[in-house]
């Protein structure tokens, strides 16, 4: 407190001083002003690109020299990527995927936080430590065997290969426990008191308490899962099975004939949903973040 | 703030003293944040009624239940499975025959793999000092709370990590192309001649980096963010009361303060460097002539192209390996800077 106020009660050069120090403030935060954003349109470039690009005409795209602004609005690459991709398929299927692992882990993620954090169950200490050691492990380590263990199981091009082997992760599982350890105990306790089992406390008082952390949770494994190229590829073979992000893969690289305004139309639809997300739990997300590090 | 790294050592779960079951009404409330000092343990304490023991632990497993059967079929017997199938020449068909440390040998001798773990390498190191740094850059501009923009500056820039990195080259490859990219173009018009860049030897690599940079530097910045808040306002003010300029401030006060966040994050997008795979997929397929091959890129291509899975696994588990090391260094750093920071 007392920091703020010492410019005013120690008038070291006087006021004219002080009035200088604040116009060289101001002028820096001119110049800091216009550093960034120059930097967020730099940023935004690609994004800019895929939204204006969707609208235009296949002349346009490939008008030399380019331009970022369609002159002719146009909806014809959105009717086309209908033709190149199962794209209704597509978007069902990236939200079966992307929706269905993030319900499940959200479920069995914070069951397993609600025990780990309000449980004094044999052995705790250590099931910690093996899922903060598990933290560690990059999926892309274990692709190879848990490809055969799906295969075996028959489960290639079905949504149970895609969603269940995601439907719990230990990242979860200890994000949610710090935040339940967070919540004061009074609540639970005085349940428990009236009766209230382990289960209608984890489902009446910890879940409605904890619905910002799950609420991040939520948003951070729907986007993974959402972008994510590896994991379908490799579970789906069938083109009717892949996700938008997968499917759209398909129309690049090598003999890739398609033409960038399809392209880009594609991208937006599969961007939409994100930033419509995003925008919803934008402030509320990024401090999470950084509070947590997300490790 | 939770440090990451200081789960060990707060909370319930840490170096407590197993506790005496109570009756209920005469439970001390748990303050969220635990003292960090070891309770005297009550008398009698260390033992329990094992009735009531065998209660908790069953209704801790019927919680646990799902989680742990998802992980452990689905990591952790992948993560045996895969150190077998290492030691093999298992292809997915027929039968399979060990083969010792063939398959890791193979790592150091093949020439294709070699390429791909320097590459790798490489990618790192153009990758982590850019993303780094930037993110860096950003985050000391946006730490002023009197600028004007600043809550739409922070989501702008945040904005890139959540688009996948798949639909993000698509873009980017679009933008660079040498015939109707309209950044080429720019560049172009003010004398900066790129070419074809994803078919350059030399400019392929850095571009498919730029492109993660891209992604991920918002994530970053909103971590140092988080860290220059919590710097006390009182050490500027001080420093500035000594007379220091702006350089010596962030050289001797935001620097050293920083240093916990800087290292948890470099050692944060080493370890997404490895893992590269996605863009470059899309953008160059690990071309022109191998010149952007991964060690996750072959891990694909030897797994479930040529179904090599043996090898593949090897190479998994190298990447394990460097996973691993990175994370113990990271788990050490920070564990001896929480000791010295209480």
């Amino acid at each position: 407190m007392s920091t703020t106020l010492r410019p005013r009660l120690l008038p070291p050069g006087g006021p004219v001083s002080g009035s200088r120090r604040a116009a060289r403030a101001r002028l820096n935060r001119a110049v800091v002003v216009v550093l960034l954003a120059l930097a967020t349109a730099v940023i935004l470039l690609p994004i800019a690109i895929i939204v204006f690009t969707a609208f235009k005409p296949a002349t346009e795209v490939n008008a030399f020299p380019p331009t970022l602004v369609p002159g002719q609005w146009t909806m014809e690459n959105f009717t086309r990527i209908f033709q190149e991709l199962p794209f209704v398929r597509l978007i069902g299927n990236s939200f079966a995927f992307a929706g269905g692992v993030t319900l499940l882990a959200l479920l069995f993620d914070s069951l397993a936080a609600y025990a780990l954090a309000r449980i004094d169950f044999t052995g705790r200490r250590m099931l910690l430590i093996a899922i903060i050691a598990s933290l560690m492990i990059p999926f892309q380590a274990t692709l190879v065997p848990v490809y055969q263990l799906a295969s075996n199981l028959g489960w290639v091009n079905t949504f149970a290969a895609l969603i269940i082997p995601r439907a719990a992760d230990a990242f979860g599982i200890f994000f949610l426990r710090q935040f339940f350890l967070s919540l004061p105990r009074d609540l639970d306790n005085a349940a428990r008191i009236d009766g209230a089992s382990e289960w209608r406390v984890y489902w009446n008082i910890v879940l409605p308490n904890a619905t910002p952390a799950i609420l991040t949770l939520g948003v951070f494994v729907f986007v993974n899962n959402w972008n994510d190229l590896l994991w379908p590829l490799i579970f789906t073979t069938d083109k009717n099975m892949g996700t938008l992000t997968s499917g759209l893969t398909l129309l690049t690289g090598p003999g890739g004939i398609v033409p960038y305004g399809v392209m880009m139309a594609g991208a937006l639809v599969a961007i939409l949903p994100l930033v419509a997300v995003f925008m919803f739990v934008q402030r509320r997300f990024i401090e999470s973040v950084a509070t947590t590090g997300l490790k | 703030m939770r440090r990451p790294g200081r789960w060990l050592t707060s909370s319930s779960s840490g170096r407590r003293v197993p506790r005496k079951e109570v009756p209920m009404s005469t439970t001390v409330h748990r303050k969220p944040q635990a003292p960090r000092y070891r309770a005297p343990a009550p008398i009698g304490g260390r033992r329990r009624p094992a009735v009531g023991q065998r209660r908790k632990n069953l209704q801790a497993l019927s919680f646990l239940l799902p989680a742990l059967l998802v992980l452990g079929a689905f990591t952790a017997w992948p993560m045996v499975s895969a150190l077998r199938l290492s030691f093999t020449n298992a292809s997915g068909f027929g039968k399979e025959k060990w083969v010792g440390f063939e398959n890791y040998a193979r790592i150091f001798t093949d020439p294709v793999i070699i390429n791909a773990v320097v590459n790798t390498g490489l990618y790192a190191l153009l990758f982590t000092p850019t993303a780094v740094a930037l993110a860096l850059v950003l985050a000391l501009l946006l730490n002023d709370p009197r600028l004007p923009f600043r809550g739409f500056f922070r989501t702008a820039l945040f904005l890139p990590f959540i688009i996948s990195l798949a639909v993000a080259a698509i873009a980017w490859a679009y933008l660079i192309d040498p015939q109707v990219g309209l950044l080429n173009y720019w560049l172009s018009s003010a004398g900066i001649r790129i070419g074809n860049v994803l078919q350059d030897p030399v400019l392929a690599m850095p571009a498919v980096a730029f492109v993660a940079v891209w992604k991920s530097f918002g994530f970053y910045m909103v971590i140092f963010l988080a860290g220059l808040q919590e710097i006390p306002g009182s050490l500027y003010e001080a420093a500035r009361v000594d007379g220091a300029g702006a350089w010596t401030r962030f050289r001797h006060v935001t620097m050293p303060m920083l240093s916990n966040t800087t290292a948890f994050v470099l050692i944060f997008a080493l370890i997404a460097a490895l893992q590269a795979f996605d863009q470059i997929y899309v953008m160059t397929g690990g071309g022109p002539y191998g010149h952007t091959e991964t060690v996750v890129m072959q891990i694909y291509t030897s797994g479930f192209r040529k179904l090599d899975v043996g090898f593949a696994s090897a190479l998994s588990y190298v990447l394990l390996g460097a996973t691993l090391l990175l994370s113990v260094i990271q788990f050490v750093f920070f564990g001896r800077r929480e000791r010295e920071g209480d």
